[in-house]
């Protein structure tokens, strides 16, 4: 990629992620939350290609914009009836809540630059990232691999027995 | 003018932010999830960044990622299963009426 548009992307994706995050976390409408949910996920995905990571960009889209988003609008479809305009979406907490979070975030940001990173600057970036992931899932990485496809299908069969009717 | 891996990390620190003030304020149990969503997106984010200025070759932090991901997944079908179970028990989503075990 063109190296000198990046920074340019990069901050277009972050106050896209940062609105609609906000959004997603403030608004009335749980619906809507969804929705700049999905908007979020993307431009996520869209920091994943600049970061030269574009197996993950893809995974990105297909499991969580493609998936769970989709999950999301069908659980809040199926308990509609809670989530109109006039009910209140929010608990007493909101003040120390944002106490608790500009904390929280100050002092992570606070501690970001104050660290020293161990970065290798000479190294070489590959081009194409799926083949050599999908490598090392099947060598290195091959028992978490087992474990998290059984953890995936535990989650399932766990899924429906819970949502089933008796 | 160059992104750095702070650049990365300090967006990630602020998604991560407004997931947990999502998770602290909601009433909503399907809004809650999707807090977690954003900060599980944090995280990757995070994974991500250190594989592309810490360990270029190796693609660990996208292997996590991608275990990450799966993880998510898998929890967000299960907590919306248990979501849809409370709404047909209770007819009721709001976590701060559901108090059935709190005394």
């Amino acid at each position: 990629m063109d190296s000198a548009i990046v920074p340019y992307l990069f901050y277009l994706f972050s106050f896209v992620i940062v609105v609609s995050g906000l959004l997603v976390v403030t608004m009335k409408d749980i619906f809507h939350c969804a929705l700049f949910l999905i908007l979020c996920l993307f431009s996520v995905a869209g920091i994943y290609v600049l970061l030269g990571a574009d197996f993950i960009a893809a995974v990105q889209v297909l499991l969580y914009v493609g998936a769970i988003a989709v999950l999301m609008i069908f659980a809040i479809m199926l308990t509609a009836k809670v989530s109109g305009i006039g009910i209140k979406q929010q608990n007493e907490q909101v003040p120390i809540a944002i106490v608790t979070t500009v904390a929280f975030v100050a002092i992570a940001l606070y501690g970001l630059g104050k660290t020293i990173w161990n970065i290798k600057i000479d190294a070489v970036i590959p081009d194409n990232t799926t083949m050599a992931i999908g490598k090392l899932l099947m060598t290195t990485y091959v028992v978490p691999f087992e474990i998290v496809s059984v953890v995936l299908l535990a989650a399932l069969i766990g899924a429906i027995v819970i949502a089933r009717r008796n | 003018m160059e992104i750095s891996l702070a650049h990365y990390l300090a967006l990630a620190a602020i998604l991560f932010g407004i997931g947990m003030f999502g998770v602290l304020t909601r009433r909503n149990a399907v809004g809650i999830l999707m807090s977690i969503e954003l900060m599980f997106n944090a995280v990757n984010i995070n994974l991500v960044a250190f594989n592309r200025f810490v360990t270029p070759a190796d693609f660990t932090g996208q292997i996590f990622s991608i275990f990450v991901i799966v993880v998510a997944a898998a929890e967000a079908t299960v907590g919306l299963a248990i979501v849809l179970l409370i709404y047909r028990n209770f007819r009721d989503i709001f976590v701060d009426n559901i108090n059935l075990m709190k005394w």
